[in-house]
């Protein structure tokens, strides 16, 4: 195992939370992510079959299975992750799985992780991203724009998940926290 | 000192609100205006008007008020043009009148109202004209300083602004009878609707009106409708939310305001936000505007619009005068006059420009009469009414209640270039058909004016609007309301030949009188466009809403044609003013735009590195050390270190495209316009892309880590472009390509490691199964690799700074702890960090090109790198770049260039001959990039020679015409350092 | 503005990039002896109608695909939308 200490996102050793009473903003930095792209004439369903998920998520859709999330991110597109461990054999797992129906890349750093929770939530999501957050289902993931940043917004049974760009993290929490701060 | 509180009224008369005015202090009521609270304190002059400083009072009792623009707030908060009507008043409101000098009853600029006969219209084309130098130096700075209204604050705005977006099935603006009943409708259907109304309370005009509604008051019915919308989840009451702008496919922009009726908003909360509102339709139910008549010195203090005045005493509890004049053309003028009375608000007499006149209790009533003149210096004091047999009587009265009609309010239909349409029968122009698509209007918004009548058409096109979207709507009951008299007539102004020529105005906000649009019509000016422009005729920042049909009748009876043939000009979002703060949100000062840190931010700025924003990143520029006082002292520090010993330089910026699938390579080779298929396994290839106008746009490298998996990397500059190119090339281009793309330029922290004992320093923290000796891993070798004790790491054998370099990448979360490694463990090889500026000082004495040289406007053959433009593939661009023109032996090559009198030479300087004139027509190129260099002790660049790889040796002139600087140059190669490239095959 | 992504349903014009006109997807075939003259056409020699247009945007801020948009340019109204991707293929199997 390396002796390299790692940071999060936000330039810390530990993930940072905000409470603020109706919205809870928490740094997620303990999840392995990799990206499956389907090749021309593979069929990715059996993959996420073997990874546990009922079969290749659906436009728009996140499906969770044995503690992993897979999500769509674009055509032939997905996202899939797992407990981060120092190992970083994630995607090479997923790999093993998709075999040579999909091109797998490792995201585990591609991104950061803000989840939300609270009552306010859409409140505040209202005044970022032009998602109809309002009517969102657990389970949809969608991805938008959300104070000039791409992101992916997925709507889960605890609250939201937030993925943005890993350089921008400082950004992208910056505009959770402030328009979060002006909610209260 | 006229207007006085009355009783009842939806104003707190048990609270007291202590205001300011001018310096002066008031009490108001917790429910009143900054109007309302005036006017009820007796003050009626508020302000002077645009161009003659005129004394002005306020006129209407909404957004639509032309005259009673004050500066609120003071400090940094200070704002002006707010209309007082719709300010709310606050305990401890401070407000200032505008447009004077030195005070509001002495203003000296009053001066301005002697000479009108030079300030009509047109004054501006006519006066100012010459001499020709005059204009900017004498007469702007004039007009500017004695026209114009409310000042600026100097100061930063300190409050902040949100913005978001809101989607609904109905959008209903205005929350009048007729958008009270819309929204109950919708409402009660399950729809998803957003009521936006700009007032603090719902209700419209029943907050203002005597009558029952469902054996109620106006305003306790409104309570009712508002609590059970409330009830509802599917219902979203907007209060104090103007709807601004009607854009396409049913996008509204709105501006709620969160803390405008506060002091000062709460901490980090919003003053104002400003939503996007996504509707599937949209009911305008924006309610109608009560229109001015034209008679001499109609715009005294106390002369109103009657509906004002009777909303000022039913809502507000305020009476404008003790003594107020009616002055109508049409029925509702009537209900004033009543409600006056009943408030026991003394009516001398109804004025009825109509010759019959229902005769009222109490007063009395001049059919077929008009007013053909006020007096008054501050506010009016007394009427000349000119009865129908043609007697003039003197009427004293302390304000006049004018009602001209009434204009439905068409802002929002006409955003999308809607033509209104003129209704004869209720002399206005209503919505046309050719509203924004979604849209309908309802009630008086369409003419449509009688209670009952409202209320039953607010219903009937939301079930309308709810149909359309398959949404079935409930069976709806109408409270009972009695019915109104509605008639009008077509009056509009007093003519010359009874009130002789003393002037009426028509637009108040911009000083435009009858005989100003008379005196355009003289001038030729019969297009209601040019009429528009000429007499600046509703281009205030109330945009004529009073004011524009009274001046279209005048223009109308001047060509000799109808309302309708003179057409009407339009309206342009915003409905009302809106600050630029809401519109910029939160992306302000170093919010402005999202950043991007590098892994090593953190670490970097603990040296004191000195960072500037680069595209989004924040980068490293140089690195300070203690005595340096310049920055070259570091620049060249950072450079000699490096190419001495070794320099380590954070490259994460650079774009990463991880490229995989069985077509990879030859997809790679139609980007680029060298091969990249039978690169092989573990080796990296340097890359030039084209636009498909055979210009180069990017360079970069890709490394090949398998059959069917490449990394390429791009300048930071165009990471974004060229993967939505490649997105392009993948999606539209070649579909059938096996060919995968996802950026990873996050995922990876990057670092370049430089100079000759790069290997040394690597060979420290690259764990023992890897050998990256020189044979074993050789130049533009790649390689996954571990670190540090097991971390993968990808190894990249390649050098943009001419030494002997690698560039390794580990996952991102660790890059901090890395670079703090490598400083550790290469301290003894005297381990140097380097900025942007060293690693641009070390490219340029390479003659490495980089988005300065690579501008869009170069071919390959253009900066010398023609050999490697493969001619046995496709690849985007390269017909274009074979253009006769593109192969000119003359046309721009890249050199390098020496200074020859040892002074800096200015990037963006124009190459001219060693003699002869400086001119574009003689021009030989342009410098590209400057550097000091430190290793060769002299000042040299980059730049494009005509015909310049057969100038070795010549002597130029770069020349910098803005800087009034020459500096004589030397026409060299480009790689001054190192030509051979031995140091970094070592 | 709405773009209707033919995946996504309605999302705001500021979420995409625009390109411009749609002829893009007929790129000449570069070994055909006429090829110059064809790559020169494709680049430069557009039209910019007035009304009905199809052109080119890509969802960069969403799940970045490549759309044909058919748009009146006059009045905004969008006639219809498909994924660029699905036009390019049926043109590689027809031709």
């Amino acid at each position: 195992m390396t002796d390299l200490t790692p940071i999060s996102p936000l330039g810390a050793a530990a993930p940072r939370v905000d409470s603020l009473g109706s919205i809870t903003i928490t740094e997620v930095t303990n999840r392995a992510l990799a990206s499956v792209a389907q090749r021309k004439g593979g069929s990715v369903s059996a993959g996420f079959k073997t990874l546990g998920f009922a079969g290749a998520p659906d436009v728009c859709e996140m499906l969770e299975a044995n503690g992993h999330r897979a999500w769509w991110m674009g055509p032939d597109q997905w996202l899939v992750d797992a407990e981060f461990d120092t190992s970083g054999t994630w995607a090479k797992a997923v790999k093993e799985a998709m075999g040579d129906a999909a091109s797998i890349t490792d995201q585990t750093e591609g991104f950061c992780r803000f989840d939300l929770s609270g009552p306010l939530c859409v409140d505040l999501l209202q005044r970022l991203c032009g998602l109809d957050s309002d009517q969102m289902q657990v389970g949809a993931a969608q991805r938008t724009q959300l104070h000039h940043m791409a992101c992916v917004v997925i709507k889960t049974e605890a609250g939201w998940s937030v993925l943005g760009a890993h350089s921008s993290a400082g950004s992208l929490h910056h505009a959770l926290l402030e328009v979060a701060v002006g909610l209260h | 000192m006229s207007g006085y509180r009355l009783d009842g009224g939806l104003v707190d008369h048990a609270s007291a609100l202590g205001f300011k005015f001018d310096g002066k202090s008031f009490n108001g009521l917790k429910g009143d205006t900054l109007a309302s609270a005036l006017l009820a304190n007796g003050v009626q002059l508020m302000g002077r008007s645009f161009k003659y400083h005129r004394p002005r009072g306020v006129m209407t009792s909404g957004s639509e008020e032309p005259n009673a623009l004050v500066e609120l707030r003071e400090g940094a908060r200070q704002e002006p043009n707010t209309r007082a009507t719709t300010i709310e008043l606050y305990d401890g409101l401070v407000a200032k009148s505008q447009n004077r000098f030195p005070s509001l009853k002495t203003d000296l600029l009053a001066i301005n109202d002697v000479f009108s006969n030079f300030l009509s219209a047109g004054f501006y084309y006519k006066t100012f004209m010459w001499p020709k130098s005059f204009w900017e130096k004498v007469y702007e700075p004039a007009i500017r300083h004695a026209a114009g209204l409310g000042s600026l604050t100097d100061d930063a705005d300190p409050d902040t602004y949100d913005k978001g977006f809101l989607h609904c099935d109905l959008l209903i603006i205005g929350s009048g009878p007729a958008g009270l009943m819309s929204a109950l409708t919708a409402g009660r259907a399950g729809a998803r609707v957003i009521l936006a109304e700009e007032d603090s309370l719902l209700g419209g005009r029943l907050l203002a009106e005597t009558m029952a509604i469902g054996g109620q008051a106006g305003h306790d019915w409104v309570a009712a409708a508002q609590a059970e919308l409330a009830s509802l989840p599917n219902v979203r009451i907007m209060p104090r939310t103007s709807v601004f702008g009607a854009y396409d496919h049913g996008i509204y922009g709105a501006l709620e305001r969160n803390a405008d009726h506060l002091i000062a908003p709460d901490a980090g909360k919003p003053r104002q936000t400003m939503w996007r509102i996504y509707s599937k339709r949209a009911i305008v139910a924006a309610g109608a505007i009560e229109r001015h008549i034209g008679f001499a010195n109609n715009d005294r203090p106390g002369i109103m619009m009657a509906s004002a005045v009777r909303a000022y005493a039913n809502r507000w509890a305020t009476a404008t005068a003790k003594s107020v004049l009616v002055f109508t053309n049409n029925d509702d003028g009537y209900k004033t006059a009543r409600d006056l009375m009943a408030k026991g608000v003394n009516v001398p007499a109804v004025i009825n420009t109509r010759p019959e006149g229902q005769p009222i209790e109490g007063t009395e009533v001049h059919a077929g009469a008009t007013i053909v003149d006020t007096k008054g210096r501050h506010g009016v004091t007394e009427a000349i009414v000119q009865t129908a047999k043609g007697y003039t009587t003197n009427v004293l009265c302390g304000s006049i209640a004018v009602s001209g009609g009434y204009s439905p309010n068409l802002g929002m239909t006409c955003h999308q270039r809607g033509r209104p349409e003129w209704r004869e029968d209720i002399a206005a122009f209503v919505p046309a058909g050719d509203l924004p698509p979604g849209q309908l209007v309802a009630g008086a918004a369409r003419g449509v004016y009688d209670m009952g009548n409202v209320m039953a058409d607010g219903v009937s096109q939301t079930k309308q609007a709810l149909n359309d979207l398959g949404i079935e709507s409930k069976v709806m009951t109408l409270p009972e309301v009695e019915g109104e008299a509605t008639g009008t007539s077509h009056y509009w102004y007093v003519p010359e030949a009874i009130s002789g020529k003393k002037r009426a105005w028509v637009d108040f906000q911009n000083d435009v009188t009858v005989k100003d649009v008379k005196l355009a019509h003289q001038e030729g000016y019969v297009s209601v466009e040019h009429l528009k422009r000429y007499t600046t005729l509703g281009m205030a920042t109330d945009q004529g809403k009073t004011a524009n049909v009274l001046g279209l009748a005048v223009m109308a009876e001047k060509t000799g044609k109808s309302i309708p043939e003179t057409g009407t000009t339009i309206y342009r979002p915003p409905y009302v003013p809106v600050a630029m703060g809401a519109f910029a949100g939160r992306s302000t000062l170093e919010n402005f735009r999202p950043t991007r840190q590098t892994p090593s931010h953190t670490w970097a700025a603990e040296q004191g590195a000195v960072f500037q924003e680069v595209g989004l990143w924040m980068r490293a520029m140089w690195f300070p050390q203690k005595g340096e006082t310049h920055w070259r002292e570091s620049v060249d520090r950072e450079v000699l270190a490096t190419r001495t010993d070794v320099g380590i330089c954070d490259v994460t910026t650079l774009g990463k495209i991880d490229v995989q699938g069985k077509d990879a390579g030859a997809f790679l080779s139609n980007l680029y316009v060298n091969g990249f298929s039978k690169l092989a396994v573990g080796k990296v290839r340097y890359g030039l892309m084209m636009r498909e106008d055979g210009m180069l746009y990017d360079d970069g490298t890709a490394a090949r880590f398998a059959e069917d998996h490449y990394v390429v990397t791009t300048t930071t500059a165009n990471a974004v472009l060229v993967y939505r190119n490649m997105d392009f090339a993948r999606q539209c281009l070649f579909p059938d390509m096996d060919v995968q793309i996802i950026s990873t330029t996050d995922a990876w922290a990057q670092f370049a490691v430089a100079g000759p004992k790069s290997r040394q320093l690597l060979e420290r923290i690259v764990d023992k199964d890897h050998d990256i000796s020189n044979d074993a891993f050789p130049f533009m070798g790649c390689r996954e690799i571990t670190v540090c004790g097991g971390l993968t790491a990808r190894l990249f054998r390649i050098s943009f700074s001419g030494e002997l370099a690698y560039e390794i990448a580990v996952p991102t979360r660790y890059g901090d702890a890395l670079v703090r490694r490598m400083m550790v463990v290469g301290a003894d090889l005297g381990v140097t960090p380097y900025g942007l500026e060293a690693l641009n000082v070390m490219r340029i004495e390479k003659g490495h090109v980089t988005g300065a040289e690579i501008d869009g406007r170069m071919t390959a053959l253009n900066m010398g790198l023609d050999r490697m433009v493969s001619r046995k593939k496709d690849c985007i661009g390269f017909h274009n770049s074979q253009r006769p023109a593109q192969l000119d032996p003359n046309g721009p090559r890249l050199v390098g260039l020496r200074s020859l009198n040892g002074e800096g030479i200015i990037a963006g300087s124009h190459l001219m001959n060693a003699d002869g004139e400086v001119s574009a027509k003689v021009d030989q190129g342009h410098v590209t990039s400057v550097c000091y260099s430190p290793m060769l002790k002299e000042h040299i660049g980059l730049g494009y020679v005509n015909g310049g790889d057969q100038r070795m040796g010549e002597k130029l002139r770069a020349v910098n015409p803005i800087k009034k600087i020459e500096t004589p140059v030397e026409i060299v190669s480009a790689h001054f350092f190192d030509p051979e490239g031995g140091r970094l095959r070592d | 503005m709405l773009i209707p992504h033919p995946l996504l349903g309605p999302r705001d014009a500021g979420e995409f990039t625009y390109l411009g006109d749609a002829t893009l997807l007929d790129r000449p075939d570069w070994q055909s002896e006429t090829a110059a003259q064809d790559f020169y056409d494709y680049v430069y020699t557009r039209d910019n109608p007035s009304g009905v247009h199809r052109e080119l945007w890509y969802h960069e801020y969403g799940d970045r695909s490549w759309i044909v948009v058919t748009r009146n340019v006059s009045t905004h109204e969008i006639l219809g939308a498909e994924l660029a991707q699905d036009v390019a293929k049926t043109k590689g199997s027809a031709g």
